[in-house]
């Protein structure tokens, strides 16, 4: 159409600063579509820290509290889960397996979990998927020890090497277990879940550091060598909590019933996503204050383009008087300008979408290997779709007032090329 | 021509106790009894700055409708047309050049010249008709101003110079073959000279294509080159402003 391919040949004349605007609109729909797309992602793949696990069960305290220490290895366990409790959940005939978890110990910082070699076969993480030796193998030995991904890396630590694990969670720790040295037998590729920061050793390993220990503290005067210890039933008395999986879902709210109204002990158990769920419903705010920037930031994006707008109009009053003269019709110089911003922001939009998919494909590497997030922008969500749409509304709505001032300006300018 | 014909002979222009003011608060500007301009007659507009002679091209070209009275145009009424049609019946009949900036920056001059036709089927078919394209007759008529290079007409307009842009826009103008020219102040960015030669070719190919020229101008130098010279204080009654 007529107007339209004038009004895209003045756009052309004007081009730097027309791609100023859709530079600008750009950067703010890449950031608008990109904090959307993280923050679904990383809800997903938070509610997916754990799966697999139908129910975890620990000594009765807050739901979020259990999680937290359990799966995150954040915070202190208020109690234990004794030995007897954990063997009669085993033993439970809707149980199809469990895996204990014990807790309180650390590598510089990072979590030490006594666990068995269940831990591996059934901890799933994302959409199902199992966990995956990098290098070496699962423990075997008493004083053997599998690190997460980032343990590993940040610590430098390869296969055979010997590590010294400390007592106590804190990244100060009072006292080593120097006595006993763990030797590292595997590495575990990166999940993008809490694991990647645990260091993982047999039960026993667990039993072993503290057989000289009573009440968190060395007993004086005794010390057990590595080598006497291996001889020793190490058989725990407790664990900090333990992952179960049952035979059939359809039991888990009976199941958990059953645990929650047990009377020789007072533990809970948790459904995982559910809690997870929970968890990430606090951190809302956080999310919402992100999402409240990137739309300013599109805010701003859109009143650039209507300083452009308004200024261009001063400069394009003759090109207005000029095309009614020669018969152009009011609306014609109103869908000038709304033509005008409506493509700006279409082109913002399709470059930004560009921009944030050429961005996700050249960091998508580094994404999934550091936060564990599987980017992927391609199909754009529906949700997507209508921040686009509303761009576009939004674009039309800035062209407005511009179109406008022009087409009264077109009115009333007579045949005088005002300048 | 000799064999004039009563259709032809009847006003191009037809303008009948016209007034008219830009705001309610200001007095009238044109107060005009009557003013006729004949078919392919050529007319040299004078008056004093301010005195309303853009304003009178403004009400011809259906811009600015009068208060009161009626501007005919071909006949038509233009205050009785409705805007849209207004604005159809200028593209279709009316020729316009201003003093300045009359071309798009953002085409090239070809594309200028035939800006009309896109506004206008009917002067697109017109020059279809008479030249076999657009494109013929915008060469023909910028050759005939004195615009032949090829190099020249796929430049861009904001390389000519003034007094070429202006031949740009009197080939424009008469692109479609409009049956009233209407030109404000149109010689006044170029030198001496120039507007003569200017003149001479606008009034030559206003007389070739067959329309009538309403040319505003204070140069009084130019006068003798039209059929007939008219100062607007003849044809206004409104007071010029500043005389009360
Ligand atoms: N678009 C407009 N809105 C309001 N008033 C206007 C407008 N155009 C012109 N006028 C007023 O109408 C009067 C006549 O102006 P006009 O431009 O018609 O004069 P002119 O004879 O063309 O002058 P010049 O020779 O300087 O071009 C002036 O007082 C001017 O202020
Ligand atoms: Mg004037």
């Amino acid at each position: 159409m007529t107007v339209l391919s004038l009004a895209r040949r003045s756009l052309w004349n004007r081009r730097s600063t027309a791609a100023l605007v859709v530079f600008s609109v750009a950067l703010s729909v890449a950031l608008l579509l990109g904090v959307e797309r993280l923050r679904t992602e990383a809800r997903e793949s938070f509610a997916n820290t754990l799966s697999g696990v139908d129910l975890i069960v620990g000594a009765r305290s807050g739901p979020i509290n259990l999680l937290l220490y359990s799966v995150f290895r954040l915070g202190d366990p208020v109690s234990n889960v004794s030995w007897e409790s954990y063997q009669k959940l085993a033993a439970h005939p809707q149980v199809d397996w469990v895996v204990p978890l014990s807790l309180g110990d650390s590598l510089r910082g990072f979590p030490v979990i006594g666990t068995t070699t269940d831990y591996f076969e059934h901890y799933r993480y994302g959409r199902g998927e199992p966990l995956r030796l990098a290098q070496g193998e699962r423990f075997d030995d008493v004083f053997d020890a599998v690190l997460g991904a980032s343990v590993a890396r940040r610590l430098g630590y390869g296969l055979g090497d010997s590590i010294v694990l400390a007592h106590g969670t804190g990244q100060v720790s009072l006292t080593q277990h120097d006595d006993k040295p763990f030797t590292v037998v595997g590495i575990l590729a990166p999940t993008g879940t809490p694991v990647d920061n645990s260091v993982h050793i047999s039960l026993q390993g667990m039993e072993a550091v503290h057989v000289d220990w009573r009440g968190g503290a060395p007993i004086p005067g005794l010390s057990i060598g590595a080598d006497r210890v291996r001889n020793m039933d190490l058989t725990p008395d407790a664990v900090t909590a333990v992952l179960v999986g049952l035979t059939s879902r359809r039991a888990v709210f009976q199941v958990q019933r059953q645990i929650n109204t047990d009377r020789s002990e007072a533990m809970m158990a948790i459904l995982p996503g559910l809690t997870l769920q929970q968890l990430w419903d606090l951190m809302r705010v956080g999310e919402n204050a992100l999402l409240a920037v990137s739309a300013l930031v599109l805010l701003v994006a859109l009143t650039v383009m209507l300083t452009a707008l308004l200024t261009g109009l001063n400069e394009r009053r003759r090109e207005m008087a000029l095309l009614r003269a020669l018969g152009a019709r009011p609306w014609q110089i109103f869908a000038l300008i709304i033509g005008e911003s409506l493509l700006l922001s279409l082109l913002g939009a399709v470059l930004g979408v560009l921009l944030l998919q050429g961005l996700a494909l050249g960091a998508a590497g580094w994404i999934s290997g550091q936060l564990g997030l599987t980017i992927s922008l391609w199909p754009p969500t529906l949700h997507e779709l209508k921040i686009l749409a509303a761009l576009l509304a939004g674009g039309i709505l800035v062209g407005l007032w511009p179109a406008w001032r022009a087409y009264r300006n077109a009115l009333a300018d007579g045949m005088t090329i005002r300048m | 021509m000799n064999a004039v014909s009563a259709a032809e002979r009847a006003p191009v222009l037809d303008l009948q106790q016209v007034s008219f003011r830009w705001r309610r608060d200001l007095p009238p500007v044109l107060t005009i009894p009557a003013f006729q301009v004949a078919a392919g007659e050529r007319v040299f507009l004078a008056g004093p700055s301010g005195a309303g002679k853009s304003t009178l091209l403004a009400l011809i070209a259906g811009i600015a409708i009068p208060q009161t009275g009626d501007v005919q145009v071909l006949g038509r009424s233009l205050p009785g047309l409705g805007a849209a049609a207004r604005d159809r019946f200028r593209a279709d009949h009316l020729g316009v050049i201003f003093q300045m900036f009359n071309l798009l920056p953002y085409l090239p001059v070809l594309d200028n010249v035939m800006l009309p036709c896109r506004f206008s089927p009917a002067r697109r078919q017109q020059a279809v008709a008479r030249d076999g394209s657009q494109e013929a007759q915008a060469r023909r008529l910028l050759g005939a101003l004195g615009l032949q290079a090829d190099a020249m007409l796929r430049r861009p307009v904001t390389e000519l110079s003034v007094g070429q842009q202006q031949r740009v826009a009197a080939a424009r103008a008469l692109m479609g073959a409009p049956d009233l020219v209407i030109a404000d102040e149109p010689t006044s960015a170029l030198d001496a000279d120039r507007r003569l030669e200017f003149v001479e070719l606008l009034a030559q190919e206003c007389d070739a294509s067959g329309a009538a020229l309403l040319f505003v101008s204070h140069d009084l130098s130019l006068a003798p080159r039209f059929q007939r010279q008219v100062s607007l204080a003849e044809i206004n009654a409104a007071l010029p402003e500043g005389s009360v």
